[in-house]
């Protein structure tokens, strides 16, 4: 009788230990995020002003100056690479989720291996197809770069998105003689719109913050977006650049910055949430 | 509803972007057919990468140019030998050193776009620094020995018997020196190795001169602003940047023996008299360490603009000519401020000399 | 987006394509066709990455043949180029990311799926998930300025009272190495194993934990004797997936890892890995260096292709095995 109540109790306590562990591990991990976030907001917003927005960088050594051109250089190399990307991984997401086939379930692996090239090397390939022969730094060639990195996660998204439109609604339409192409154009592409958007978002969250091949590709700019052709500045590349510089003052800036391109993130986080919940909803 | 303005939203973030779009009709494509493409008045942009030693002193010029002209140079520091890569790859309108580019690198630019120029800009020195609470700046002396053993880390603590018999008056603390180094090819990384190379045979033989080396030291930090980035995160480090950076942050630094074993601290007057004293060559590609000026600090020396003789699109070229010209003496006098030593007026004939030798099409582009 | 597959998506390719078998309009095929284009693009573009990248570091291949991955050498002036630090200071950072990531994953994971209460579920999701999408420099600004001064009193404790062990020899440096880089790599790679494995343990059938229950035993039996052995597969598969987000991040470890170039085990030493090797000197680098960085990014894809492939395919094994059982 004392043998089984205390294993029983060993028993009870290694379930509520390992309980607590878990939920200390999610402590921990959601800790860790508010950690981060906490020290990005009370940092960035203690030298975040109007002037940081609006003006431009300073020479080195004269007070103030802001990230006008970086902020702008990331809502253009974000645009211009989502209107590369966004409609060819639109088209292949439709492969994948309405043909598919041998060739599908390639593209698809292709896809998610894709997905974990480093970006790094996804920066080299670009400097070495776009920035050597065209001759100069570019926001195109930048682009092309974060376009690469979106490609597969779009794709990927809309195919799921689209396989979530019930089989019915395709039979339907097709029983009523109308050709393939148009029954996906209007009806499977409107029923999986909203998930779209949302894998779209993603994937410009996910490339938003995108440095590395930035590096090899944007270069930066000191006088503001001067066309595709040309050198661009850019925000995540401007926070490495000030990050490890030994000036206080850059430090300031690329908590600014950083907390710019984090309120950037968790806007589009939280909106795909609220997306992706009125659909289930 | 919701899908809706969704898509609306998408096509007008799309649309604003095209608006946003370039308004000049697209870059002149660089080659020998390229000539003008630019209407005269308009803004010219040159880019520019390279060296991290003058960024300071070369974003002050360029902002001061842009009101001056129509010409809006935008300058990346990048490090030196990405300068000397990116010129010679074509990707950028001028580069940036403050190293001189090795007979293989200048046979390399020269297959792509003919002879390749070192002009001079400004001069500036290499402090050595480090981070040692209760030390001031200039009160740690060593010898050009003990800073190679150091690199070498032959020499591996502070209360070391080789830094501690220089320094008798100091405690030194029972610490292990972290030795920070760039991390990216350099020209203040040439310098220093120029330098070390120069009064270490161990050093010569084992490490060398270049713009990145295989170092035995610690750690890495990108560009001036890294190195002295990690000095100052790292207690116990020794480190090695361009003087201004130092004189900025605060950060002390070492008096260094010289050539007549006189202990001195950078400062525009030991920097400049580095090079006087010296035969400048005709193509300026000189290095000035260890001068045996007695007055000098021993790791000064010239950073310079690298670009091609031959230029192929003469708009551009003849904004760079200008730009250069006016940086040979409008843009001198910021240099104080800033603690880059003006040039001397015999290196400034010899740059001019270069400048004007800059054609397109074989037309020389100075209009002077 | 992880999403467990259902017996209807297997069978949903089949049946649409079986039911348009009728010949095909010209639109059709043009619409077709475009689709298909774009989808091969995917494959091209993988193609097109993995032939740039062998064309260009084939200089350097040819050169050092084997002695590239086994060199520890990195010196630029005798063009002598040996990667095995970088490749080291990879495998390194990513086995110390692992050992925190996995177990703390595995925590948060049967945290969300098992015992959190209904009303915490969807808001702990979501801010683990968050962490996920914090850019890598954000990250590694943190890394550089909070996380390494907080490490480094911490560091230089441990070597002085346990500097005997290799690991933990000394000398420190200020919080940026080895150790800060796999701790910043773990904090990266728990989202995407934390999600991975949370969706393998909710395809685990609720009879399976309800007949332990039944027998008896307490929550944490089930869990670990019931739905943790029928989750493994879904374990590994996470875990190698972290491991491939962990092997090709950059911005952040180049930050914080402290880009020294050698071969150690000591966890305080300052490293480097191939990732951060590639973005602070690729753009620096002149002549046969330019096709030796090349050829480390090719060892870094090749590496990042094998994890990933493995890591899928273990996935979608793993889904299609969950579908079978639930049938």
């Amino acid at each position: 009788m004392m043998g089984a109540t205390r294993t029983y109790m060993r028993r009870r306590a290694t379930n509520y230990t390992m309980i607590a562990l878990c939920g200390l591990a999610t402590l921990a991990a959601v800790g860790i995020l508010l950690l981060v976030l906490g020290y990005t907001l009370v940092h960035g917003i203690a030298y975040l002003n109007l002037e940081f927005v609006t003006q431009t960088a300073r020479p080195l050594g004269e007070p103030g100056g802001g990230m006008r051109h970086e902020i702008v250089g990331t809502m253009v190399l974000v645009g211009l690479a989502s209107l590369l990307g966004i409609p060819v991984g639109l088209l292949a997401g439709t492969y994948l989720s309405e043909f598919g086939g041998r060739v599908g379930s390639l593209v698809r692996l292709v896809a998610d291996v894709l997905t974990g090239i480093p970006s790094v090397v996804v920066g080299i390939f670009a400097y070495a197809v776009l920035v050597r022969p065209m001759g100069t730094f570019s926001a195109l060639s930048a682009a092309v770069a974060l376009a690469i990195i979106m490609l597969p996660v779009v794709a990927r998204t809309t195919e799921e998105m689209m396989k979530l439109v019930p089989q019915t609604y395709r039979e339907a339409a097709l029983a009523l003689g109308i050709p393939r192409w148009r029954v996906i154009v209007s009806v499977v592409v409107p029923g999986a719109t909203v998930g779209i958007v949302t894998g779209s978002m993603l994937a410009v969250a996910r490339i938003a913050g995108e440095t590395a091949p930035l590096i090899f590709t944007a270069l930066g700019n000191r006088f503001g977006f001067a066309g595709l052709g040309e050198p661009i500045a850019a925000l995540p590349l401007q926070i490495w650049r000030y990050a490890v510089s030994p000036y206080d003052s850059w430090h300031q800036q690329a908590w600014a910055a950083a907390f710019l391109l984090v309120m950037l993130v968790l806007v589009i986080s939280v909106l795909v949430r609220w997306l992706t919940a009125s659909r289930h909803g | 509803m919701l899908r809706a303005r969704g898509v609306a939203s998408l096509l007008a973030v799309g649309l604003l972007l095209a608006a946003c779009g370039p308004t000049t009709q697209g870059t002149p494509t660089p080659g020998p057919s390229a000539g003008d493409t630019t209407p005269p008045g308009a803004t010219v942009r040159l880019n520019g990468a390279g060296a991290t030693f003058p960024y300071p002193l070369y974003s002050k010029w360029f902002d001061e140019y842009a009101e001056v002209s129509n010409t809006q140079v935008n300058y990346q520091s990048i490090g030196s030998g990405g300068g000397i890569r990116q010129i010679t790859e074509g990707t950028v309108d001028f580069g940036a050193s403050d190293g001189i580019m090795t007979a293989q690198q200048q046979v390399a630019a020269e297959q792509r776009g003919g002879p390749i120029l070192h002009i001079p800009m400004t001069m500036g020195s290499v402090a050595v620094v480090y981070n040692l609470p209760g030390i001031p700046s200039g009160q740690l002396k060593l010898t050009p020995e003990a800073l190679a053993d150091i690199y070498l880390k032959r020499i591996a603590k502070w209360n070391d018997p080789r830094i501690a018999q220089l320094n008798p008056g100091l405690s030194l603390p029972n610490q292990d020196i972290a030795v920070v180094h760039r991390s990216d090819g350099s020209g203040t990384t040439f310098i220093f190795t120029n330098y070390l190379s120069k009064v270490s045979q161990e050093w010569k033989e084992k490490v060398g001169n270049a713009t990145a080396v295989n170092w035995p030291g610690d750690v890495g930090g990108q560009g001036n602003e890294g190195v002295a980035g990690q000095v100052r995160q790292i207690p116990g480090a020794m480190g090695y940047v361009e003087v201004a950076y130092a004189k900025q942050n605060r950060i002390p630094w070492v008096a260094l023996a010289n050539a007549s074993r006189d202990f001195i601290e950078p400062s525009l007057e030991s920097t400049s008299a580095a090079a006087q004293g010296v035969d400048l060559p005709d193509d300026m590609k000189v290095m000035v360490t260890n001068s045996s000026n007695p007055q000098a600090y021993p790791i000064a020396g010239f950073t310079w603009l690298l670009m091609f003789v031959q230029q192929t699109d003469c708009n551009k070229g003849r904004a760079l000519v200008d730009m250069m010209w006016w940086a040979l003496h409008d843009g001198q006098q910021y240099g104080t401020a800033l603690d880059y030593a003006p040039l001397p007026p015999d290196a400034v004939r010899k740059a001019e000399a270069q400048v004007r030798s800059i054609t397109c099409g074989s037309q020389p582009l100075l209009e002077r | 987006m992880a999403r467990p597959q259902t017996i209807e998506d297997q069978t949903h390719g089949r049946a649409w394509r079986s039911l348009l078998r009728r010949p095909a309009s010209p639109g059709d095929r043009l619409f077709q066709g475009t689709t298909l284009l774009a989808a091969l693009s995917l494959l091209g573009l993988l193609l097109a990455m993995a032939a740039y990248l062998f064309y260009v570091a084939w200089p350097s291949i040819a050169r050092f043949g084997v002695r590239f991955l086994t060199g520890s050498t990195w010196d630029p002036v005798k063009e002598v180029f040996g990667a095995l630090p970088a490749i080291y200071g990879t495998l390194l950072t990513s086995a110390l990311a692992m050992l925190v990531a996995v177990p703390v994953s595995l925590g948060v994971a049967i945290f969300l799926a098992e015992l959190s209460p209904r009303w915490l579920r969807a808001p702990a999701s979501f801010l683990v998930e968050m962490l996920a999408a914090i850019p890598s420099v954000v990250l590694g600004l943190w890394g550089l300025f909070v996380m390494a001064p907080v490490l480094y009193p911490l560091e230089k404790w441990l070597a002085s009272s346990l500097g005997f062990v290799p690991l933990f020899r000394g000398p420190v440096f200020g919080g940026v190495n080895f150790l800060a880089g796999g701790l910043i790599l773990s904090i990266m790679a728990l989202p995407i194993i934390t999600a991975v494995v949370r969706d393998a343990i909710l395809t685990v059938p609720a009879a399976q934990r309800e007949a332990m229950l039944a027998l008896g035993a307490t929550r944490w039996e089930a869990i670990s004797q019931a739905v943790l052995p029928y989750a493994r597969s879904g374990i590994v598969a996470a875990s190698i997936l972290g491991l491939g987000r962990a092997v090709g991040e950059t911005m952040a470890v180049t930050m914080v890892v402290g880009n020294g170039y050698r071969l150690t085990a000591r966890l305080f030493a300052p490293g480097n890995t191939m990732a951060s090797k590639i973005a602070t000197q690729f753009n620096e680098a002149s002549g046969l260096e330019i096709n030796a960085l090349v050829e480390l990014a090719l060892v870094l894809f090749a590496v990042a292709l094998v994890v990933n492939l493995a890591g899928r395919l273990l996935v979608r094994w793993t889904v299609a095995r969950a579908a079978g059982g639930g049938q």
